[in-house]
């Protein structure tokens, strides 16, 4: 069954047709990857996900609901968390307390004017930031300030504050942009654990063939806008159609 | 204890000592002796300490915790003054029916203008708020609205004051100044003298150190809150809120609105201790008065905007007094061409000068402790315990940073 059914959807730029007539389903309980060359469209698509964009024409429905036209935070409770390129982290907190924000935006929503208890009274978060933490080996910085953290680490705490939401679709632009090989690795093996753990739907977003060979389950090329093919990995890595669009374009990529 | 960690309540008993004790910790010199010009132990400065360091507490809330900069805060001060003196014509001097009043209705005021001004932000926001303030500015310095509804309002440039043909319907024959459900007066003050020193015990000073207490607290509570983390949230990253499922509009104005509140509150103070209010209290120097003294003593921190109302308000009435006379009688020791050379050289810097002296301090505060006044005081103690450690542990093992 799946999860996000992307129809028709369309969204111009002046001149620039960036997204046209897209069709997207993901399945629930899938790794889906969307691939494409620089300016393919993959990140407006994003955009029109999460609510940064509304497309102009077609249809976007989670779990049998529509997006359009909610605000950012509204979808995000629905169950969809977005990580993104550079990691989006509160970099003047601590490295616990980013962890803590979102254990308190899953229990309490999007405004609860909770001004008298203290922050640490509140077990039930506290612990779960916590477990949290242990499980992403971040305990040991849990004092530090979240913007003097490697890059790395960022990233981590970015995906387990995505996760602490409990997100039944989590959305990755370009997880591993910047890395090195060593973290671009860990970060896969950590993607992996995630998939296997969980009952979650991921949805990403890359240009390192590496990183969507291993993870993903079904693979979208999207050239110009359109996607050209859906396919399994295998399948994809032969196609005559994305060799010439994707590959044969950037032989460094592949 | 009181719910907070301790590190949070000891400085609520500092704070608290230090308010309690201020009638004697600020008049270190003995009248009449040439230092006595530097004693601010007298009641009218000593008001305005406290309610400035409330007016700046609820701004702090705001500012250092949101980032969001508003320079129109002292358009609730004038509400508050308004809302208590218009209680005084209605009711009687008893202060305990202004005050609440002035509470609610700058609230009132801060819901709509926050609810305007933070649809955009940064620059935006503040020249938005800006613009609101001197709008009431300018409504209560002419009386518009009162002249639209043929009465009077704010009573324009005169500014609102009690008159005799006023209904004040609960007064005694005995009530003719600001009192407290009339226990006490607040401008009775008992002066106490030990040898050359005297110490000045005021009801008003005292009636606003216990409710800047309350208030301080308050800050402290909602500074530790989860609803303060989520206001520093909205200062750090808004784009990583709203895809956190938050919504950051009603965080920044619950905050606008009790920050408006707070300077409600310090602004019926004003009126409570003298009864009047005039428009001059919302111009836009008031409200960028604020924003100095929390950023002289430190956005975002608990007891930097206390220190910085401390700091302004003292240079602003003491500095200023300082004359050629009073220079001279400093200098009388020096030789004659110097000591003119000297009182020369000091004379920009005090007395109508104060200014200067200000603006040169705080220069020195951005630009080498950008956390203000709260800095330089963690600066000098690290500086302390790591002589303390060095001594202590010779192999160098650091102590932890807060």
């Amino acid at each position: 069954m799946a999860i996000l059914e992307v129809k028709n959807v369309g969204k111009r730029f002046g001149g620039l047709q960036a997204l046209n007539n897209v069709n997207l389903s993901v399945a629930e309980n899938s790794c889906h990857a969307i691939i494409g060359p620089n300016g393919a469209g993959k990140s407006t698509l994003l955009n029109c996900l999460v609510g940064k964009l509304i497309p102009d024409t077609g249809s976007v429905m989670f779990d049998g609901q529509s997006v359009l036209g909610r605000k950012p935070y509204e979808i995000n409770q629905m169950g969809i968390s977005r990580v993104f390129q550079t990691p989006e982290i509160f970099g003047d907190l601590t490295v616990m307390e980013n962890m803590m924000i979102p254990c308190f935006a899953k229990r309490d929503g999007a405004f609860e004017l909770n001004a008298i208890t203290s922050v640490t009274s509140q077990r039930d978060v506290v612990e779960k930031a916590e477990h949290m933490l242990e499980d992403m080996n971040l305990i040991d910085k849990r004092g530090m300030h979240a913007a003097s953290m490697s890059r790395g680490d960022k990233r981590r705490l970015e995906i387990a504050m995505c996760l602490a939401q409990d997100p039944r679709l989590l959305l990755l632009d370009e997880p591993t942009a910047g890395m090195a090989r060593a973290d671009t690795n860990n970060t896969i093996d950590l993607l992996k654990r995630i998939k296997d753990e969980r009952d979650i739907t991921i949805a990403i977003i890359e240009h390192d063939m590496h990183v969507v060979f291993s993870l993903a389950e079904r693979i979208t090329v999207l050239a110009q806008g359109t996607p050209l093919v859906e396919d399994t990995p295998e399948k994809i890595k032969g196609h005559p159609k994305v060799r010439e669009a994707y590959l044969g374009e950037s032989q460094d990529a592949a | 204890m009181f719910g907070t960690a301790k590190r949070d309540t000891a400085l609520l008993i500092i704070v608290a000592i230090l308010t309690l004790f201020a009638p004697f910790l600020l008049n270190p010199f003995p009248a009449g002796s040439a230092m006595a010009q530097f004693n601010a132990g007298y009641p009218d400065l000593m008001q305005r300490f406290v309610i400035f360091g409330i007016f700046a507490i609820g701004f702090n809330i705001l500012f250092g915790l949101t980032g969001y900069l508003s320079f129109g805060h002292a358009a609730f001060l004038g509400v508050g003054s308004y809302a208590v003196v218009w209680m005084y014509k209605l009711l009687d001097y008893n202060i305990i029916w202004g005050l609440p009043l002035a509470i609610v209705i700058s609230g009132v005021f801060a819901l709509m203008i926050g609810f305007i001004s933070l649809r955009r932000s940064g620059i935006y926001f503040s020249i938005l708020t800006l613009a609101f303030a001197q709008m009431m500015f300018a409504i209560s310095y002419s009386d518009l609205l009162g002249r639209f509804f043929g009465t009077t309002i704010t009573n324009g440039e005169t500014g609102l004051q009690v008159y005799r043909s006023d209904p004040q319907v609960l007064i005694d024959s005995w009530e003719s100044v600001p009192h407290l459900l009339g226990l006490v007066e607040m401008r009775s003050t008992y002066t106490m003298r030990l040898g050359d020193w005297s110490f000045d015990f005021n009801a008003g000073y005292y009636f606003c150190a216990v409710i800047m207490l309350l208030t301080f607290y308050l800050a402290i509570r909602i500074f530790r809150s989860p609803f303060g983390m989520m206001l520093r949230a909205v200062k750090s990253n808004q784009q990583r809120m709203n895809y956190t499922g938050l919504n950051t509009r009603p965080y920044a104005l619950a905050a606008f609105v009790i920050s408006g509140m707070y300077a409600g509150l310090a602004g019926g103070l004003m009126a409570a201790m003298d009864p009047l209010a005039g428009a001059e209290r919302m111009q836009w120097t008031a409200s960028g008065e604020v924003v100095l003294m929390t950023i002289l003593g430190g956005a975002g921190t608990l007891i930097g905007p206390v220190l910085g109302a401390g700091f302004i308000k003292y240079f602003e009435n003491i500095f200023s007094k300082i004359n050629d006379n009073v220079l001279h009688s400093w200098f009388a020791f020096l030789p004659d061409g110097i000591e003119d050379f000297m009182v020369v050289i000091v004379h920009p810097f005090v007395g109508k000068g104060w200014h200067l002296t200000l603006g040169l301090m705080f220069m020195l505060v951005v630009i080498f402790l950008p956390g203000g006044l709260v800095e330089g005081g963690q600066r000098i103690a690290r500086l302390f315990r790591r002589k303390n450690a060095r001594n202590d542990a010779p192999d160098g093992s650091k102590t932890p940073a807060e």
